[in-house]
């Protein structure tokens, strides 16, 4: 014990420089830049970042602490980037040198669950194996479990992810995601599941302002861009689209520029005159307004 | 006269070398994986050195990337036959080449107690020689 005090009285470890080396901050910065807002969801990855590094310092000098759980849930609306940052997460896990290929494998209850009795256990082992060394990444996965059919082979699936859990936890990290109240209403009735996740993190719905700097990031991405007149279009799109049922976030944001990207090729088309690159990569405000969702009131358009 | 004092039977890679540990045959594993070969786990209680096809303990894992999985698998097959012998495989599915491209055991019976030669008279003085395992006197599953 006074061995371990004294190495750490003397020279000092400087976390700033091995946060430099596991170049982490690229990947952190990576995150910042692609993706917008999300406050909760960085500090967090921040927060499990530092404890990595600070384990692996810990390990240099002889301390254990046991390898943290970090298993998780992602809940949130649809849209909200949970895939996106399950990703994310598997580079920065691998970077830290938590895991040790840093795949992910995206699985929903049809992967996992058999259609006959002794079906599903080989079949979620297999996704298992697969998944080893990397982020089992389950989508939706209140599905799992279905309270109104007491023969329902989703509480094996459980059954035996809670054991791989448990006892390969240096070897796999499991996310699991899915709305809010239904994620709740999961963990409720598997309190075993609830227990064995340590970060439970909310992926809080997109302010106007972010979706517009979402969709500008994507049409980037595109090769694409708005012209004045279109970004202000464009806002009050969003502002109308956010309060319509099924609206998805960034998803729906996507799709409708999919479906502008569409009418500007038409409305070029159209023209039947040469086109500069200019043209070609402009996205016009009549491109937006044509959309559904401009069509109710209508009228009181000029 | 004993070349082989243990009676430990010698098929595939490494069998000359005392058992592998865990830590061993993931690095061998790893090294199969780094190749995209598909490794499959397999079982027998009958060593004879022409049987060639084990029976196979789950299906032949393809597309996995740690070793992990594969270590969980063949400790779970430990666990299901302790006293049979288990192989490892690692199959190359390259074009051309299509066959095993490692092969060893990973778990053997307590004892062996090896293979008696058997003479077989035929024909006016002629003998035929062969091998036969003592083990397989008994029936299947009862051998070790």
């Amino acid at each position: 014990m006074g061995d371990i005090q004294t190495q750490i009285g003397d020279p000092g470890i400087d976390l700033g420089e091995l946060f430099r080396n596991s170049h982490i901050r690229e990947v952190l910065d990576q995150l910042d830049r692609d993706l917008v807002g999300l406050k909760p969801v960085k500090t967090r990855i921040r927060e499990i970042a530092a404890l990595l590094l600070v384990d692996r310092v810990r390990k240099q000098l002889g301390m254990t602490g046991g390898a943290p759980s970090l298993h998780m849930s992602f809940t949130g609306n649809p849209g909200t980037g949970k895939t996106t940052v399950a990703m994310r997460m598997a580079e920065i896990l691998h970077r830290l040198g938590y895991l040790r290929q840093g795949h992910l494998v995206a699985v929903t209850r049809d992967d996992l669950v058999g259609q006959y009795i002794g079906h599903t256990a080989p079949k979620t082992k297999e996704i298992l194996k697969k998944a080893m060394g990397g982020v089992l990444f389950i989508d939706e996965a209140y599905y799992l479990y279905r309270p109104e059919n007491e023969r329902d082979y989703g509480q094996e699936a459980i059954e035996i992810l809670l054991q791989v859990m448990e006892n390969q936890r240096d070897d796999l990290v499991v996310i699991l995601a899915g709305y809010k109240d239904r994620m709740d209403r999961f963990f409720q009735s598997n309190p075993g599941m609830s227990s064995r996740i340590a970060h439970h993190i909310d992926f809080p719905d997109y302010a106007i302002d972010e979706l517009l700097a979402i969709s500008e990031l994507m049409l980037g991405r595109m090769q694409y861009r708005l012209s004045e007149q279109a970004k202000d279009t464009l806002r009050a799109y969003i502002a109308r689209r956010i309060t319509r049922p099924n609206f998805a976030n960034a998803r729906s944001l996507r799709n409708a520029l999919d479906r502008a990207r569409l009418r500007q090729a038409n409305r070029l088309f159209e023209a039947a005159a040469p086109v500069s690159a200019d043209a070609l990569a402009t996205i016009e405000a009549d491109d937006l307004l044509k959309s559904r969702v401009f069509e109710d009131e209508a009228p009181a358009q000029p | 006269m004993m070349t082989n004092t243990g009676n430990r039977i010698t098929q595939g890679q490494f069998s000359f070398l005392p058992d592998l540990t865990d830590a061993q045959i993931t690095a061998q594993i790893r090294y199969a994986l780094k190749n995209q070969w598909a490794v499959s786990v397999e079982y027998t209680d009958d060593p004879h050195p022409r049987n060639t096809y084990w029976e196979m303990y789950g299906n032949p894992m393809f597309d996995l990337k740690d070793p992990a999985g594969i270590l969980m698998q063949i400790n779970n097959c430990r666990k299901t036959f302790p006293n049979h012998y288990i192989r490892v495989m690692a199959f190359n599915s390259a074009r051309g080449v299509e066959s095993p491209a490692m092969s060893f055991i990973v778990n053997r019976p307590e004892t062996e107690p090896g293979f008696g030669l058997v003479r077989q008279e035929v024909d006016g003085r002629a003998i035929r020689y062969t091998v036969h395992s003592y083990a397989t006197d008994k029936p299947e599953n009862e051998r070790y």
